[in-house]
């Protein structure tokens, strides 16, 4: 029993690095698409981000640095997404498959022609990477039974970028919903109207939108290549922006909501490595490609309201036109 | 005098249409200045431009004797101008609160300027009589609810000139009567209040002065009290306003259509047509009558198969059709029934579609479309030339996308095609909406000529006139039920203006 | 806006505007080589030689163009109903999947005449599946299409991979893949259609599939623009409410659409499986569905426009291989840039040329007319 309870908090664990990068896309994708914006690009973002991280870490030696670039680099990708979607009224589904080519084309040509390795990033030191951060105390709380276990596996030992996201969930909930930014973004996104007659730019307040986005999306990937991992290898963003996605949906738009989805997503995905190839009890042998699946499967039943009504923000996907 | 407000020769252009052309217009300020036009004269465009949501392509805005650049609605609401759009600019979602807050958050988080908004909210909301809970969802709110929220977010940076565009379209006459009082008493404090509307009785009743508008121009500024209600009807269409028809009595014949009990509930669990009765027959008019947005969409669509009826039953042309039976607009018209719908740019016709496919919209499965199992644009080319001919459709060209022809040869294309189907009943709306004078008379005439022939036909307009010229007898609609149907001889404006208010046929007559 | 911009002619419309859009999408691909130190006027050089001089390298070309007519042709009737299927990708690997059961179904038992059409058909009704599904949600359900048929991207990877490693795998196998196909459901080569014609081309993986391409744009566009189903479809997609009016049932218009549009994405198997692999392996979309995207949008939806896209694209992927011989820095991925900037330019930027190019072009053909001087 103490054993399956100690492998379930690594499960825990495991669960938080996974959901990392997809509570901070989901964050960004909620910024996004509650102005108004699809953003189906959250995965060139996340992918452009953990290149632009690995790279320039790798070129500089400094991983703050990397991380700084790659969330400019996630605001371009969005700043291009803006010009096509906002500016030019293009359509926003189209913008950001393009985006999501562009992110994989680019992150693979500057990769071969920066660093000649067939599109990988040389590997990092340590040093130049986001390492585990050791909380206070760690070794004291040892002799606690029970909580001194949970404290060093489960809440010490990540990297900064894995506190980041789980600091970005109530920061969002708390711009969304307490500043005056928060106010006008869920205004613009449903009716954008109301927010033009009052006197706002219609399209400065979604720019902001899709620039914190893009940055949150930047951070992301700097977790993906420089934190988690210690080098970028092609595609290695893997559809987390489309999972990222659809956490969003299926958190109907809210960030916590969301961030549930995300860590649900999260430990479906934790759950599958640990028990792949194991017997369970009743079930049999773990179907391996039905639990990664899973995160689409319910995306799919609660779109088609199976699952509760999702009730996207009312303007989405449509240009604002005076 | 004292002048709020003033404009210069603005004027402003969309593509190649030219929506205003050289305005001029003084409004004084502690008054109520009424501006009067038809439908697509224009008003909208300039209120839009004076509140900065549009920019004049030329011409000059001066405010409390000022040049002023008006960018956008935040410069026109520094400039003290507060508008109630038509279409309410209020985000469901949200309370009321934070609708008026939108804007004028007073700080970087909303919890610095909640009790100052919160407040100004219920000073005005006493001042005026504008009784509404801060803390509601607009979405909960009733229109004439909405309507105040509107005005409140208009006033509450203490503006000087009060824009509202159509504001009574939607109320009811109780409604709009608490409006005009709450006008006035802004009027006394020294607020100039701009009316948009196309009713000439809402003109005379409130307004100290009037501007006409027609077709894009200022056409003339009157003072109302100098001013009748004949010479403004005039100004705005620029021709005698009185619809002669020669309409010959109807020879009634046998009972085409009818409908028993009929009810409506809508998708929300709203009764919107509530216990209809009446009946059609051969070779009468049978016009509908009523404030727009009394049930008048939802009785054309359910009759035409394009909402599902909840309760009661319809016979079309010896066919029962009830609530059990899943009609869809197919089946009814395949029992003969035509059906000119209320808009067309909606519903009648597919707007990047060639005239010849819309000639065939609705018919595309019939023998119009070609015998075989592809389409025979020989025969698709050959019908459309035939009818445009027929209606006199101009340009008589059937490549045309039908967005590219005028409002009035618009409506020609659906007549063409719902006429020449012969129909046994036909279900007509709004047919001159939108259209101009010679196109009116055209399809009053082909109207009464479909009536003698033998169709038995419903008429739906907001055009009283239209209404009483053209039916043998009148249904009246208020609030999704029938007050009561008269012989059109007997209908006077007085009586249907009674019935529409929701007065019982015996207690008016 | 404050100048009126006058519509632009039909020709400029339909021609110079999505040429400039293309000038412009390489011209952005062109700067980004010059950044990484190459000569990007070079680079064109080669993937063109690569493409159509090389021996064989036409063949290649059109067997790649032949995968982006399918998915083209997918997104385009999707388009027309005013659908966006993002699906192809999906589509067309359960497209693989249909193909096989087909083949290892009756392929033992047919011969060739009658095994290959019924092959055929098992990808285009595989497919049509795994689009009619989400336009079925999407009619009926009101679930948004784009996030739909995206999950259903995921949803055929994970069962593929399933299938391919699990049941479905060839007995001694390593690497997830199906057994070969049966011998009789297996298209032939082009080169060997034609030599008993007396044409002797190079023997390539062009092969019948191309064909099938051809005869499915024939049947797009008599479907579009010549059958009533194509009016509805048409009239759903340019006016729901006045298609809804005419009769015309919206939501079985759209099942039907995505129906046909999956269908159509499912052919792609007849090519990548039936023609040239021979079995089903991992991943032989390679991306050819998100690429339709581009293909219809340049191709404005038209099949001559889509060939041409097509034709575009293939001669892309198949010069771009030849990067990886001649130049250090610049790889086969650059065709993947210059496709996402394809898809910018002719897709989500589709109309920033549109105002500057309507008023230079009203400034020199109608100097005449007063009213607008």
């Amino acid at each position: 029993m103490a054993d399956f309870l100690y492998q379930l908090l690594l499960s825990f664990d495991a669960t938080l690095r996974i959901a990392t990068p997809l509570m901070l896309c989901a964050m960004a994708g909620i910024f996004s698409e509650r102005s108004g914006i699809v953003d189906i690009s959250l995965e060139g973002k996340l992918l452009s981000g953990a290149f632009v991280a690995a790279a320039v870490a790798a070129v500089t030696g400094s991983a703050w640095l990397g991380l700084g670039c790659a969330m400019l680099a996630g605001i371009f990708m969005s700043l291009i997404h803006g010009f096509a979607c906002i500016t030019h009224k293009g359509d926003q589904v189209v913008s950001g498959v393009a985006i999501n080519i562009l992110a994989s084309g680019l992150t693979i040509v500057l990769g071969i022609a920066l660093f000649k390795r067939g599109g990988q990033t040389p590997s990092l030191p340590r040093d130049d990477r986001f390492t585990p951060i050791e909380w206070w105390g760690v070794d004291m709380m040892d002799s606690v039974p029970v909580i001194g276990t949970i404290y060093r596996q489960l809440i010490s030992g990540h990297n900064m970028l894995v506190y980041v996201a789980l600091l970005a969930v109530p920061l969002t909930a708390f711009i969304l919903y307490r500043s005056r930014f928060g106010l006008r973004l869920r205004a613009v996104g449903e009716v954008p109207e109301a927010v033009d007659s009052a006197g706002i730019s219609v399209t400065w307040l979604r720019y902001r939108a899709l620039i914190v986005g893009g940055a949150l999306c930047g951070i992301a990937g700097a977790y993906l290549s420089i934190a988690q991992g210690g080098n970028f290898v092609r595609e290695m963003s893997a559809g987390k922006g489309y999972i990222a996605l659809a956490a969003v949906i299926f958190g109907n738009w809210k960030p916590l909501s969301a961030f549930m989805a995300c860590l649900m997503f999260g430990f479906l995905e934790a759950a599958t490595t640990r028990l792949e190839g194991v017997d369970l009890p009743l079930i049999g042998e773990v179907p391996t490609q039905l639990m990664l699946a899973m995160p689409y499967v319910l995306t799919v039943l609660l779109l088609a309201g199976f699952i509760g009504k999702p009730r996207p923000p009312a303007a989405i996907g449509k240009p604002y036109h005076k | 005098m004292n002048t709020a407000l003033e404009l210069k020769n603005v004027s402003k252009s969309f593509g190649l249409v030219k929506a205003n052309k050289n305005i001029n217009l003084a409004v004084e300020a502690g008054s109520i200045h009424g501006i009067i036009g038809e439908n697509g004269a224009g008003k909208s465009t300039l209120m839009n431009i004076i509140y900065g949501m549009h920019r004049a392509d030329s011409g000059e805005i001066h405010f409390g004797g000022q040049k002023v650049d008006v960018r956008s609605s935040a410069d026109a609401i520094e400039h003290g101008i507060g508008m109630v759009h038509q279409h309410f600019m209020l985000v469901p979602t949200f309370t009321v609160l934070e609708n008026v807050m939108l804007g004028t958050e007073g700080g970087l988080m909303l919890r610095d300027g909640r009790g100052a908004a919160l407040e100004r909210l219920l000073h005005l909301s006493e001042t005026y009589n504008l009784q509404v809970n801060p803390h509601a969802l607009v979405s909960d709110l009733n229109v004439g609810q909405r309507q105040r929220v509107e005005i409140i977010k208009a006033l509450k940076g203490g503006a000087k000139v009060l824009i509202l565009d159509e504001p009574t379209g939607v109320l009811t006459p109780q409604e709009a009567d608490q409006l005009f009082e709450i006008l006035k008493v802004l009027r006394d404090d020294g607020v100039s209040v701009l009316l948009i509307t196309h009713k000439l009785s809402e003109i005379m009743d409130i307004t100290d002065t009037v501007s006409i508008m027609r077709q894009g121009e200022m056409v003339g500024h009157r003072k109302t009290s100098e001013t009748s209600p004949q010479e403004l009807a005039e100004l705005m269409v620029g021709r005698e306003v009185l619809l002669e028809v020669d309409r010959k009595p109807a020879t009634p014949a046998e009972v085409r259509f009818s409908a028993t009990n009929l009810g409506y509930t809508n998708a929300q669990g709203v009764l919107e047509l509530d216990d209809i009765n009446f009946e059609v027959r051969a070779g009468e008019i049978l016009g509908v009558a009523g404030v727009s947005g009394n049930g008048q969409t939802q009785l054309m669509e359910t009759l035409a198969g394009m909402r599902h009826l909840t309760s009661g039953s319809l016979n079309i042309l010896g066919t029962e059709v009830t609530a059990a039976d899943q009609t869809d607009p197919r089946i009814i018209r395949d029992l003969g029934v035509g059906h000119i719908p209320e808009d067309r740019h909606t519903h009648g016709l597919v707007l990047n579609f060639e005239a010849r496919e819309n000639m065939i919209l609705g018919f595309h499965d019939t023998e119009l479309a070609g015998s075989g199992t592809l389409f025979d644009y020989k025969a698709i080319q050959q019908n459309c030339e035939d009818k445009m001919a027929h209606y006199d459709v101009r340009p008589a060209n059937p490549r045309l996308n039908a967005k590219n022809f005028s409002g009035g040869n618009q409506q020609k294309i659906v007549i063409a095609r719902e006429f020449s189907a012969n129909p046994g009943v036909l279900l007509v709306g709004q047919p001159t909406r939108g259209v101009d004078v010679g196109a009116i008379e055209f399809i009053h005439k082909q109207l009464l000529e479909l009536r003698d022939a033998g169709c038995a036909i419903l008429l739906v307009s907001v055009e009283l006139d239209e209404i009483m010229s053209l039916s043998d007898r009148i249904m009246v609609l208020c609030g999704g039920q029938n007050v009561g149907i008269i012989d059109s001889a007997d209908a006077d404006r007085q009586t249907l203006g009674l019935m529409m208010a929701g007065q019982r046929q015996e207690a008016a007559a | 806006m404050s100048t009126p911009t006058p519509p632009l002619p039909r020709w400029a419309d339909l021609i110079l505007l999505p040429i400039i859009n293309l000038f412009a999408a390489f011209f952005i691909c062109g700067l980004i080589v010059l950044a990484i130190g190459e000569n990007p006027i070079e680079a064109m050089g080669v993937m063109i030689k690569g493409a159509f001089v090389y021996s064989g390298g036409l063949g290649y070309t059109l067997f790649y163009t032949t995968n982006y007519i399918f998915t083209g042709l997918a997104v385009a009737l999707a388009f027309h109903c005013m659908m966006f299927n993002i699906g192809g990708e999906g589509q067309a690997l359960i497209g693989g999947l249909g193909a096989a059961l087909a083949s290892f179904g009756i392929g033992l038992y047919l011969p060739a005449p009658l095994a290959i059409p019924l092959a055929v058909l098992g990808a285009f009704i595989a497919g049509g599946i795994w689009g009619v599904i989400p336009g079925y949600l999407q009619a009926k359900r009101g679930s948004h299409i784009v996030i739909t048929t995206i999950m259903f991207n995921f949803l055929a990877a994970s069962l593929m991979v399933y299938l391919l490693a699990g049941p479905m795998l060839e007995a001694g196998q390593q690497s997830p893949q199906t057994a070969k196909l049966a011998e009789s459901t297996l298209l032939p080569k082009m080169a060997d259609i034609l030599s008993p014609l007396g044409f002797d081309i190079a023997s390539t993986p062009l092969n019948a599939s191309f064909l099938i391409a051809l005869g499915a744009m024939a049947v797009f566009y008599v479907l579009v623009w010549h059958t009533r189903l194509g009016f509805n479809i048409r009239s759903v997609g340019q006016n729901q409410e006045a298609a809804h009016y005419a009769g015309i049932n919206v939501a079985r218009t759209i099942i039907i659409t995505m129906a046909i549009s999956g269908g159509f994405a499912g052919l792609l198997a007849t090519n990548e499986i039936l023609g040239f692999n021979h079995k089903v392996v991992l991943n032989f979309t390679a991306g050819y569905g998100f690429t339709g995207i581009a293909v219809a949008l340049m191709g404005r939806n038209h099949p001559i426009g889509i060939f041409l896209a097509a034709l575009l694209f293939g001669a892309l992927t198949q010069g771009g291989g030849e990067l990886d011989f001649e130049f250090q820095s610049i790889t086969r991925e650059m065709v993947l840039l210059i496709q996402g900037m394809i898809i910018l330019f002719s897709g989500a930027l589709a109309y920033m040329f549109n105002p500057p190019l309507a008023r230079m072009i009203a400034k020199f053909v109608a100097p005449k007319d007063p009213a607008n001087g």
